[in-house]
């Protein structure tokens, strides 16, 4: 097949004009561009929150840096600030520093809450850390040992020459501290019963674990205190009274074990059946087939969950605070009746050094949470 | 339960058979909770007996003999029974959390959304609020609004004035009471015909355009309608609505409505808490919604708009509604932290004054557990049904 040509193809004779240097795409130009004023009402909304921003955030860094005291013996030092102004009054903060990490605990005593803090980092860095040198010995450790010697240790034994310290004289931080550790050591095995009871092929036991799950965590944490409060020392025979901090400790344990059991059940749920059917393919029975196969594997997944437990108990701690346990919130509350130290800004202070305080254990924790679930999901993804 | 059997029969022995096992086991289990309860029951009737305290529910129809701020029915401290003291509590608890929920809800959703911003400050300052109301104790939250926020305003005097006869101060929030005359009825029945022909429009529309394909503006029409029609007749009626403004008289506000600060400041602190909860569940739901769904939205013709409003939202709602009513629950539960400042609440009368001055802590403390259990197992059902109608349609 052939074509005459008749036309002379079309060749361009001059140079094209270079095209317009294209948008920036990258450097800080073009990410403002994009992120802060991509349309009209992205421009509104960006002039909008700069505002916000700075209604918010310029009074809040005034008061708690540049008009801030940070030293002084008295009130004198917080009534008037370098500035004119009174920012927040950090001289108080750090003067009851020490109330607010011991309480009333006796001076000389101290260093043995100390080593208690000592032994619950050692305790918890053990159980986070999830490539550290033998953790089964960690969880021995953590469970066992640990309540065992910090208890000793704080509330004293005479008999290995440890004078003993009442518990109405322990407060602040370490009080925060045993109400959330205690919540967390009770609430794992026993959470790990009851999630177990409720996926039991027993009637009597699930349905059991089912109500004390579902009552639990149908009520306030605040009248599950109440009732350990005022009805342990009545369902107790009439000579015993528990002690006015222990009764608390077994309301935040209980309360915390029903949460924790949903958040195990829902580690066991995600075990495919296979697991269990190995196992008892292998011949073990059931506290064997729990123990090594299907236990190791759901409580591994659900590690943020627990975290998340152990957060919001943390926080739930303060409440301790209402049935007039010193904990770290009652304890900055006790100060603020102290004439030494009352000016208008002393309240401010207190309250913002312990949301500090909550605030980075919490924050801390989440994040450790959310590490652990991407590394969970780095094995899930494509 | 077969394999059971055989194993059963093959070995021979009652204590290596499952059945035998489990009814042992459970056997236990019910001998030891029934001890345990006896010994609790029999323990306190004898304590009780001791410190000389009644028992049973006849404390209800006792005069109660103290008064309470904030109520919603009549109560006084002549006359009135502790069982009015429980229904005002619990009437307080109910009110602050049922609008707690709302504001929370519209705050979760608008913070969530603006934490998927594409404009990077809002989705910071998003963050940083999320960040910062989550990781701090709800009751220190309480206490810094009550305390160091609304307790140091100024006295009635020197109250803040917030316009159209709002007045903020240490007493409260105070602004000016609605006084509905005589013929404001037929708004309300305006109001009430409005939205049944709003509705009957969407109803009208959607067939219409199941039919023909023409879509109306069923939006438009039906705000029209709901704003227009009480309007007009308020206007038509010759305005039967009046204001009774607060005044200062010596040294406080009166006429008008009074809110308790300890009202608001519960209100702000339940809210702003439980919305940073909220926001977080909303921005889980929408990236829950893959990308494709967008795409494919996008690919059949439908705008920006009708993408969101019908592919996502729908989709993402399955995934927020379930967390959505633990977070509702959660709210109603931490109203009890009212106790702590002083807000009137079940916890606060009930189990703290009634508590106290009858001393019938069971019967107080299992009263108070079975009303939280009862909302949430409601809230619970309601959900439920809910969640079931959202529910994926599968074959």
């Amino acid at each position: 097949m052939s074509m005459l040509v008749t036309q002379e193809p079309y060749l361009r004779q001059t140079q094209v004009d270079p095209e317009p240097p294209p948008v920036l795409v990258s450097g800080p130009v073009a990410w403002i561009r994009a992120h802060l004023l991509s349309s009209p009402l992205n421009i509104a909304m960006t002039v909008v929150t700069l505002y916000l921003s700075y209604l918010i955030f310029t009074p809040l860094i005034k008061f708690a840096l540049i008009d801030a005291v940070w030293t002084g013996q008295d009130r004198e030092a917080c009534l008037a600030g370098p500035g004119g102004e009174v920012g927040a009054c950090w001289a108080y903060v750090r003067a009851k520093l020490s109330y607010f990490t011991y309480g009333s605990y006796p001076w000389d005593l101290r260093w043995r809450v100390d080593i208690f803090f000592a032994l619950t980092a050692i305790g918890v860095v053990w159980m986070l850390w999830l490539d550290a040198p033998r953790r089964s010995l960690g969880a021995f450790y953590f469970f066992i040992i640990y309540p065992i010697v910090s208890f000793i240790l704080l509330s004293g034994w005479n008999a290995i020459g440890l004078s003993t310290v009442d518990t109405s004289l322990w407060g602040g931080i370490l009080v925060t501290i045993i109400v959330s550790i205690v919540g967390i050591v009770f609430s794992l095995p026993f959470g790990v019963l009851l999630a177990l009871g409720r996926r039991s092929a027993l009637p009597a036991i699930r349905l059991a674990s089912i109500i004390f799950i579902e009552v639990i965590r149908g009520v306030p944490l605040i009248t599950v205190l109440f009732m350990a409060n005022t009805m342990l020392p009545l369902f107790l025979p009439g000579n015993m009274t528990p002690d006015r901090l222990l009764r608390p400790l077994v309301g935040v344990a209980i309360f915390a074990a029903a949460y924790m059991a949903e958040v195990v059940r829902g580690g066991l749920q995600a075990i495919p059946k296979g697991q269990y059917e190995g196992a008892m393919s292998l011949g073990l029975g059931y506290w064997t087939m729990m123990r090594l196969v299907v236990l190791p594997q759901a409580l591994r997944i659900v590690i943020p969950g627990i975290v998340n437990v152990f957060i919001a108990l943390f926080k739930d701690t303060t409440l301790v605070s209402i049935v007039g346990i010193f904990d770290l919130l009652r304890t900055v509350e006790a100060t603020l009746t102290d004439p030494t130290w009352s000016t208008p800004t002393t309240r401010f202070s207190g309250y913002a050094f312990a949301a500090v305080f909550y605030f980075i254990f919490c924050f801390g924790m989440s994040r450790y949470s959310l590490a652990i679930e991407r590394r969970f999901a780095r094995g899930h993804k494509r | 339960m077969s394999s059971a059997d055989v194993s059963g029969s093959r070995r021979g022995s009652l204590i290596n058979d499952p059945k035998i096992r489990g009814l042992v086991y459970q056997f236990v289990l019910v001998a030891l909770l029934i001890f345990l309860i006896y010994g609790a029951a029999s323990n306190a009737v004898e304590n009780l007996r001791a410190a000389r305290i009644a028992s049973g529910f006849g404390f209800l129809e006792q005069a109660a003999g103290f008064d309470i701020n904030q109520k919603l029915i009549p109560f006084s401290s002549s006359g009135s029974t502790y069982g009015e003291a429980f229904m005002v509590g619990l009437l307080n608890t109910l009110l602050v959390s049922a609008i707690a929920v709302v504001l929370a809800t519209f705050l979760g959703f608008a913070v969530g959304v603006a934490r998927l911003s594409q404009n990077w400050i809002v989705a910071k300052l998003a963050a940083v609020y999320v960040e910062c109301i989550r990781n701090v104790p709800l009751l220190l939250q309480l206490f810094i609004w009550y305390n160091a926020v609304l307790k140091p305003l100024p006295g009635p005097r020197q109250s803040l004035d917030l316009g159209a006869g709002t007045y903020l101060n240490s007493r409260g929030l105070f602004f000016p009471q609605p006084l509905f005359g005589e013929r404001f009825g037929w708004v309300w029945v305006g109001l009430a015909v409005a939205i049944a022909g709003a509705y009957l429009f969407h109803r009208w529309a959607r067939r219409e355009q199941l039919a023909t394909g023409r879509q109306y503006p069923v939006i438009r029409v039906g705000l029209a309608l709901i704003i227009g029609l009480p309007l007009v007749i308020f206007f038509l009626l010759g305005q039967p609505l009046t204001f009774n403004y607060p005044e200062l008289r010596g040294f406080n506000f009166a006429g008008g409505i009074q809110v308790f600060p300890e009202f608001v400041a519960l209100l702000i602190g339940l809210t702003t808490y439980t919305a940073a909860f909220i926001a977080e569940i909303v921005r889980a739901g929408i990236l829950s919604v893959s990308r494709g769904q967008t795409e494919a939205a996008y690919a059949l013709g439908l705008h920006a708009s009708p993408t969101l409003r019908l592919v996502v939202v729908p989709q993402a709602m399955r995934v927020i509604i379930p967390p959505l009513t633990n977070q509702y629950l959660n709210l109603v539960k931490n109203s009890s932290l009212a106790v702590a400042i002083g807000y009137p609440d079940l916890v606060q009368v009930f189990m703290g004054t009634v508590l106290n001055q009858t001393g019938q802590a069971v019967e107080v403390i299992a009263i108070t557990m079975a009303v939280y259990l009862t909302i949430s197992i409601i809230t619970s059902l309601i959900m439920n049904i809910y969640n079931s109608r959202m529910a994926i349609v599968e074959r």
